[in-house]
């Protein structure tokens, strides 16, 4: 079936099984950022934006996509570039493979939450795993890109 | 002075890998790959009595269907160690006798992914299932035998016995054991497990192959170890290394998890018999149920001492779990004893040996510590039962007994990784001031042992002080190139494998240093077998030590060169003649280094530079730490949680200390995970019951609140700048220092891993029945 999404901005039109998810149709037309960790939900390396919030691609079904506006990580290139500012500042960056749905679900969370507490970020990002860094370095990135103590 | 060293800087590719460039193996697969898809064992032990492959050969879009009886049998060895490996060579890329459930039956490689699923269940395999070896206790010498092939063999003496199921054996001495013992005031002995861990790197085993313009075979592999997986693939299947290239790309983690080779055969195999581009993505079941996880182990452990806290003697039996088939067994093993028993080098004598058995369950293989946290959690446990006993401050006997700069231990002679080790004194020791440091980040005077919460909860404190190694001295190699572009700017190759670690940002940064000019003059390059030198790859604390001493040397020969030109250019003798990073400079005649180089390649003297150098280490510095953690144990539920971790490191110089941080920090919270949440658990009949992401559980950012790391002062000479290794030491530690925190805190010893809050609910309910008795 077709569905039609707009991805980054751009309008598209993609040809998709009834059984395909997201990730798959993604990355199968070159959105390579969108990466699969797991298959069930359970790792938050999938993370795309759908209407402005955060979702797994892996077990989001594309034909519930159509007429949904979709961004991956190339759609928030100054963002992105300032939450790697941070990252990099703080050795958090590490094997980086889970890095573009970090800065989708912090970006996500910078414009949902007002003056987070420690603990409201760890909640908030806490389906995003991570198995390098000890999640040290990132809270403290996270922390200053929020501006927050 | 040092400029670029120990020195903060971002590392110079995360920010192209947030911003989504492609850069993994799976991104850089030709779009029309075929995919190669697994037909995996549902039996922990069978053999495979046929395999009728018709009816998928037959579906439309299926290329090629491979069984055992496509290929020639030659066992090999999956893991990714140096030659001849001390690992036996018993694997053969298909078999027909399957040893745990998730061994390879069949592949089948179609023109999509539905379609080799469907393929996979028009395969009738016919078993003949055979009584399997779940318990690793009762491996050894078991009627059942798993390993009954004759082409198996080992590389070199490690005490290979397949006819009783024993993958290696070892057994050492210093001194008597048995005489120290008897002479000693007091005498601990205890057993202790430690369970398989999961590596979850974040980015699953990926390969993809083609065949280039030249027919030669191309691999992209998220691996480890690209130059050892070149031979491993050749070896298997008979195919000349000068005709095979490795790529590694940008690499989603590893831990060790990746010093091997997985689906590399396989793909390969597809790849040459159909001339067509193939892939092969696990998915995260097969990571779990069909790579490798952490050799479990159980430890006999005795400790001898004086009344006064003087350790005497140290006897330890290891039997070691290496699963299906022997990828690391010996050394993992060995490792237990050689990269944890030196702690403690004052003591009279020293026994460490056992068995590594094989059983039906998922191999293990290599993963940070390597052996040394299964040892740490042994020896550190038993010294603070030792010091219960004998009633003396558990870090006051540490700081009595434990290794110090300028000292020896005669292990480091006797012990290496599968042979013999080398002798060597530490340069660097700060154990001393770890510990010291370590006490007041934790606030050890007013913590220790306990503080009851009046809530039904207590807390309390504990230690533990670890040491790893960097590179295995003699053996691991590696080198590096570095070129000079004209407009003066460098390439550094290096056949050292960035898997996230960030070893290609701290690369420059020595080069770098060596040759005075901004990190950002230099390119770096890694890994590929046909371009870049020679290096063993990721693994052992090896790149910072091993890979930085030989950017060191490569750099400073080419600053040589550029002075040696820059003196040819100028006209004056080479002596007296110095560059400063910008400038070749003699007296008052000097030539900017971008000037120089568009000499070299467009006007005079021409001639390309290149230095090119190795190292092989002549001994391996061990980093050592001293972690403190602080837990408050629910004492009606038994649940722990923990409140703070305090580790201070002594790896040498940080070369870049925030990304020496990232290592400690994400060290440590492995080793938590393995102290508190992981655990691979199977059924009765052997099948893996936590093989996904949610039923193997890592630690979220929840449970981590609060670690603290810092780093010790010290310059190791033999380094480069002063570095020794970082990778792995962090992990070491949380096992001990954690369960002796909670001991201290409910009086409860845990004394097999991981912890849980049955274990504990159990321990404070038979100490108060014991009290209750009294």
């Amino acid at each position: 079936m077709k569905i039609k999404l707009k991805v980054n901005g751009e309008n598209k039109v993609f040809d998709v099984k009834a059984d395909e998810y997201l990730l798959d149709t993604l990355r199968k037309n070159n959105y390579v950022s969108v990466r699969r960790g797991c298959d069930n939900t359970s790792c938050g390396v999938c993370t795309v934006l759908i209407n402005g919030n955060p979702a797994a691609s892996c077990s989001y079904l594309s034909c519930k996509a159509d007429g949904k506006e979709i961004t991956t990580v190339e759609g928030i290139p100054e963002e992105a570039a300032k939450i790697a500012g941070f990252f990099g500042r703080e050795g958090a960056d590490q094997c980086g493979f889970c890095n573009p749905s970090m800065a989708l679900t912090v970006y996500a969370m910078k414009k949902e939450l007002v003056n987070p507490t420690d603990d409201d970020i760890r909640s908030y990002l806490v389906g995003n795993l991570c198995r390098c860094s000890g999640y040290q370095g990132q809270h403290r990135a996270i922390k200053a890109y929020l501006e927050v103590e | 002075m040092m400029k670029y060293v120990n020195y903060e800087r971002p590392s110079i590719d995360g920010k192209g890998l947030m911003m989504g460039k492609p850069g993994y193996t799976d991104d850089l697969a030709e779009q029309n790959s075929l995919i190669v898809k697994v037909l995996r064992s549902p039996h922990a032990f069978a053999r495979i009595k046929s395999i009728d492959k018709s009816k998928a050969e037959a579906l439309e879009g299926v290329e090629l269907v491979l069984t055992h009886e496509d290929f020639k049998r030659i066992p090999v060895t999956r893991a990714g160690q140096g030659y001849p490996e001390p690992s036996p060579h018993d694997k053969f890329v298909l078999d027909n006798y399957v040893r745990h459930v998730g061994d390879e039956v069949a592949a089948v490689a179609a023109r999509d992914k539905e379609t080799a699923e469907k393929a996979l269940e028009l395969l009738v395999v016919d078993y003949e299932v055979l009584e399997p070896v779940l318990d690793f206790e009762k491996a050894y010498e078991n009627e059942v035998i798993i390993h009954d092939e004759p082409e198996i063999h080992e590389m070199f003496p490690i005490g290979f016995e397949p006819k009783k199921n024993v993958a290696a054996s070892y057994l050492m001495h210093i001194g008597d054991v048995e005489k120290s013992l008897k002479e000693c005031d007091t005498v601990t002995e205890t057993t202790f497990y430690t369970q398989a861990q999961a590596h979850v790197m974040m980015e699953p085993h990926t390969v993809n192959a083609r065949i280039d313009y030249q027919g030669r075979l191309v691999l992209y592999s998220s691996t480890q170890t690209p130059f050892h997986t070149r031979r491993i693939v050749a070896q298997a299947l008979e195919y000349p290394m000068s005709k095979i290239r490795v790529i590694k790309p940008r690499v989603g983690g590893g831990f060790g998890g990746k010093q091997c080779v997985h689906g590399e055969m396989l793909v390969s195999a597809v790849t040459l018999r159909t001339g067509k581009p193939s892939k092969m993505v696990y998915t995260r079941q097969e990571v779990f149920e069909s790579t490798f996880s952490r050799h479990p182990m159980r430890f006999d452990i005795k400790l001898g001492a004086m009344k006064d806290g003087t350790l005497k003697a140290i006897d330890v039996e290891v039997l070691s779990d290496t699963g299906a088939y022997g990828e690391h067994a010996l050394t993992v093993f060995m490792v237990a004893g050689s990269k944890v028993f030196p702690l403690y080098n004052k003591v009279d004598s020293v026994r460490f040996g056992g068995k590594v058995v094989y059983t039906n369950r998922t191999p293990a293989g290599a993963f940070r510590g390597y052996g040394a946290i299964q040892g740490n959690y042994a020896l550190e446990s038993a010294v603070d039962i030792l010091c219960d006993k004998l009633k003396v401050d558990p870090v006051e006997f540490r700081q009595k007994n434990m290794i110090r700069e300028g000292e020896t231990s005669p292990i480091f002679e006797i012990m290496g990784e599968g042979t013999e080790g080398i002798a060597m004194t530490m340069e660097t020791c700060k154990l001393d001031y770890c510990v010291k440091r370590g006490m007041e980040l934790i606030d050890w005077k007013n913590k220790y042992p306990r503080k009851d919460m009046g809530n039904g909860k207590v807390r309390g404190v504990g230690m533990a002080i670890a040491m790893q190694g960097s590179g295995i001295p003699y053996i691991d190699m590696g080198s590096a190139l570095i070129k000079l572009n004209d407009d003066g700017f460098f390439n550094l190759l290096v056949g050292a494998t960035d898997i996230g670690q960030g070893s290609d940002t701290i690369l420059a940064q020595i080069a770098a240093e060596s040759l005075r000019v901004h990190p950002d003059e230099i390119v770096v390059y890694s890994s590929d077998s046909d371009l870049t030198p020679f290096d063993v790859g990721a693994y052992a604390s090896s790149t910072t030590y091993v890979s930085g001493n030989a950017v060191k040397r490569a750099a400073d020969r080419m600053k040589q060169m550029i002075i040696e030109e820059g003196a040819l250019a100028l006209k004056v003798p080479v002596e007296g003649t110095d560059f400063d990073g910008m400038t070749i400079s003699h007296g008052d005649k000097s030539i900017s280094l971008k000037d120089l180089s568009n000499r070299l390649y467009y006007n005079e003297d021409q001639k390309q530079l290149v230095a090119v150098d190795s190292y092989v280490g002549t001994k391996s510095p061990p980093p050592f730490m001293a972690g403190f953690a602080e837990v408050e144990v629910d004492t009606e539920t038994g649940h722990v949680e923990l409140i703070d971790y305090a580790a201070v490191v002594d790896c040498g110089t940080t070369i870049s200390p925030n990304l020496a941080k990232g290592q400690v920090e994400g060290g440590l919270v492995q080793g938590i995970g393995m102290t508190l949440y992981e655990d691979v658990v199977y059924s009765k009949t052997g099948k893996m019951i936590t093989n996904s992401m949610m039923t193997y559980r890592i630690p979220t950012r929840k449970e981590i609140r609060s670690l603290k790391v810092e780093f010790a002062d010290s310059y190791e000479t033999s380094g480069p700048y002063g570095a020794k290794s970082v990778g792995e030491i962090g992990i070491d530690s949380p096992p001990a220092a954690i369960t002796n925190a909670i001991f201290n805190a409910v009086g409860v010893r845990i004394k097999s891993l991981p912890v849980t809050g049955e274990k504990i609910l159990t321990g404070i309910q038979k100490s108060r029945q014991k009290g209750e008795k009294q």
